[in-house]
């Protein structure tokens, strides 16, 4: 069994970070991001999302996309948006870190109330979420922050970069 | 969308034969139209009551006699049973069975909750439901969503015995109620989204002691298949039909479970189910040596097996190869009908993939294949050219072929979705009118494969979906549909807002019952369809309509409680499709007509 560790999903975001001015399809006032060959983060090393002027998503925010509705969304729900017995995440992520976003996917938790019990499973030895996770973190902060509208299929700005194609083999196995 | 009846449609038809041979008592029970015994009201899951109280000319006038919370939120499919006096009604996660005493407005006789590791509710594709509990011999059959399966005393509750049949750590799960045959318990498992290997497996109803299982993929003898007697098509499947069609091991995480309603022919002592998706949802990871595709037997399938031994008489394999999430589960009626003007013993099949199937049930012989929804497109139909060497095998679009597409590519517009035309939610049928009363979905959807690993007890999907109504119809996410079996032909539709999710009820009486994802159970005419009676229940309704007497009185009782995959797709709201598939305004969220709540609701006439 193969375990994938936070750690792994940090490492390198903060190697050779370089700053780019605000494109043209930003807002002058949301923080700088910047971009490595198709993954941007903020100046703090979190990963982000990124638009094209015309509502184009990087990479990364389509493959979160993609992985989330193929392993969280049957408890989550379409789009974040929630189910009868999951919170909706567009929701949590307004307020939920990027680290702590990190250790419930990968530890999960349990909650009990008098009315239901609820069970976050851990995922940590998943590969299908851990290779993913950054990518399904900027996807579903891109739809807490709004920038990605309801009932609006993300489509991709540019195909997937060589480092996404290398990490996931890496990460996935060949 | 509405049709007059065709004249032609009013067939008549052989009284289903009961011999006293097969399980008595469930035969006893069932025959006896004031109760409803097992969950699909009778071995042939016909759905269809000899009650005529409720008619017509009186539906109108129904008015809600009593009501019972079931103290959970969660989705409630299924129905109560009622044997006598008693009612026993289940619920999902944490699965409790209540008896109520009807002669004291259901008062609480016993209540049983067992004590579940809650573990196992993420492992629960699309909801912790459960499909309820079936009445033999004395006994409440329970089954589990942990797979423990139970026999409780009927009159008090108690445990007979337990046995676990499977291991949610795998991922493996229950849904489904329980088919007693004879001395038998026959039950099926889930997790075919996270990669288990189906199977069915009996219990001796006595004990719990398992006497055999049959697996879904894997070598003939643990599939229980005789290479030489078992048939498909007609012909014998031959040596290793499974493995031969799997590449390397992946039919050990295949899939392929068991999670739909089980019917039963006490003629021919044959027990009939089908098998879900193979795993995972990706073709390309599932495609032969040689890049091609191959069939993955016998995921997909109708199997027909003897209810002693377990031994496969007959498989048939409806969508080979699968590669949008067409389970193969859902029920098969029993009915004897005309087909092509000759007399059948039939078994009608209303298929995930959108074709309503009518075969022989003895010989699982293809007698009719049709679309039960016009906007199936994944297919052009079913090769009936005996002589064909793609007899019986749908022709696949390559337009709409997800794995010819490939990997990382977004096949747009797939009709129907994966939810299916129909899902689990159960058909009736009317021997009065010769007609099958179909809930369905009218939803379509874009369907992306991507790469993914298999890892025991998670998901194993490896595809992202969105869903919208059907472009270029009603604008709704459903249909209320009479169906010809012998001709494969619609008779009437009617559009539904949302999916139709709750199992139809067909009467003597005239009318046929089913219940809507707002809430409302609905009356319809039999020969037409036309609305005699709504009302709107506390929840969204994904249970199924059941009826009975008590005190002389015809009484017909739903269970109401959001959820499920309806309550995953639906609760939200659909995503509405951007790309000029056809704009539709029926993006309409479920949530705004509906909150979370089980409750039992009873009607009778003043």
């Amino acid at each position: 069994m193969k375990h994938f560790g936070i750690g792994f999903a940090l490492a390198g975001s903060a190697l050779l970070a370089v700053l780019l001015p605000a494109t043209g399809g930003s807002s002058q006032d949301k923080p700088a991001k910047s971009e490595q060959d198709g993954k941007w983060m903020l100046a703090d090393g979190t990963p982000t999302y990124n638009l094209t002027p015309d509502g184009k998503v990087d990479w990364y925010t389509y493959s979160g996309f993609r992985r989330y509705h193929s392993e969280c969304h049957v408890c989550h729900g379409p789009e974040g948006e929630g189910s009868s017995y999951a919170p909706a995440l567009v929701e949590s992520l307004k307020t939920l870190k990027y680290a702590d976003f990190m250790e419930v996917v990968a530890g999960g938790r349990t909650i009990t109330r008098p009315d239901k019990t609820s069970v976050m499973p851990a995922l940590g030895d998943n590969a299908n979420v851990m290779c993913y996770l950054d990518d399904i973190y900027v996807y579903l902060k891109a739809r807490a922050d709004g920038a990605l509208p309801r009932g609006t299929r993300p489509e991709r700005a540019v195909e997937k970069p060589e480092t996404a194609v290398q990490n996931e083999k890496t990460c996935m196995g060949s | 969308m509405r049709k007059l009846i065709q004249s032609a449609a009013l067939l008549t038809t052989v009284a289903f034969p009961v011999l006293a041979l097969a399980n008595s008592d469930v035969i006893k029970q069932t025959s006896d139209p004031n109760q409803w015994a097992i969950q699909t009201g009778d071995y042939a899951n016909t759905r269809y009551s000899k009650l005529d109280q409720i008619n017509r000319d009186n539906v109108k006038n129904l008015k809600v006699s009593w009501t019972f919370s079931t103290g959970v939120l969660r989705g409630h499919e299924g129905a109560p049973l009622v044997i006598g006096n008693t009612m026993y009604v289940h619920t999902p996660f944490p699965n409790i069975v209540y008896a109520l005493d009807l002669n004291q407005d259901g008062k609480i006789l016993w209540k049983y909750e067992p004590k579940q590791d809650p573990s196992v509710i993420p492992v629960m594709c699309c909801d912790t439901v459960y499909r309820g509990v079936a009445y033999a011999d004395g006994m409440i059959f329970l089954h589990q969503a942990d797979t423990t399966v139970v026999a409780l005393d009927a009159k008090t509750g108690k445990e007979i015995w337990k046995v676990v049949n499977g291991d949610p750590k795998k991922g493996e799960t229950n849904t489904a109620t329980v088919l007693p045959v004879k001395d038998k318990l026959i039950v099926g498992i889930s997790g075919a989204e996270f990669g288990v290997r189906g199977h069915v497996t009996a219990y001796d109803m006595k004990t719990g002691k398992q006497l055999w299982r049959a697996y879904s993929t894997g070598p003939d003898s643990e599939m229980m298949i005789d290479p030489e007697k078992t048939t498909s098509l007609g012909k014998p499947v031959g040596k290793d039909s499974s493995l031969k069609t799997w590449t390397g091991d992946q039919w050990k995480i295949g899939g392929g479970s068991s999670w739909g309603w089980y019917s039963y022919d006490p003629e021919t002592n044959l027990f009939f189910y089908g098998t879900a998706n193979p795993s995972t949802w990706n073709p390309t990871q599932r495609a032969g040596a040689d890049g091609k595709p191959i069939d993955q037997k016998w995921t997909m399938s109708i199997f027909a097996r003897d209810a002693d031994t377990g031994i496969a008489k007959w498989a048939y394999q409806m969508t080979p190869f699968d590669e949008w999430d067409y389970d193969g589960v859902n029920e098969m009626i029993l009915a004897d009908i005309p087909v092509g003007g000759q007399p059948r013993k039939a078994l009608v099949h209303f298929d995930r993939n959108g074709l309503g199937y009518t075969l022989d049930r003895v010989t699982g012989e293809l007698l009719v294949a049709q679309k039960f929804d016009p906007k199936v497109n994944w297919t052009t139909g079913v090769v009936m050219d005996k002589n064909s060497p793609q007899y019986g095998r749908p022709q696949v679009v390559s337009a709409m072929s997800t794995f010819q597409n490939g990997q990382d590519k977004n096949t747009k517009g797939v009709c129907p979705a994966a939810l299916g035309s129909k899902d689990q939610q159960p058909a009736a049928y009317s021997p009065r009118t010769g007609l099958f009363y179909v809930p369905t979905n009218h939803v379509c959807m874009d369907y992306e494969p991507f790469r993914v690993s298999y890892t025991a007890g998670q998901p194993y999907v490896g595809a992202t979906l969105s869903m919208y109504p059907a472009p270029g119809s009603h604008g709704g996410m459903g249909n209320f549909v009479a169906w010809d079996a012998g001709q494969g032909k619609i008779v009437w539709s009617v559009p539904e807002q949302f999916s139709v999710w709750s199992g139809a009820l067909a009467t003597a009486g005239g009318v046929v019952f089913y219940g809507t994802l707002e809430g409302y159970l609905k009356a319809v005419d039999e020969k037409d369809g036309k609305e005699l009676f709504k009302f709107k229940t506390p929840s969204g309704i994904i249970g199924n309509v059941m009826t009975y007497t008590h005190n002389g009185k015809q009484q017909v009782a739903v269970l109401s409680g959001i959820g499920g995959w309806a309550g995953i797709g639906l609760a939200a709201g659909l995503t509405n499709p951007t790309d000029g598939l056809g704009a539709v305004g029926g993006y309409a969220a479920l949530r705004d007509y509906t909150a979370l709540g089980g409750v039992l609701t009873v009607f009778t006439l003043p």
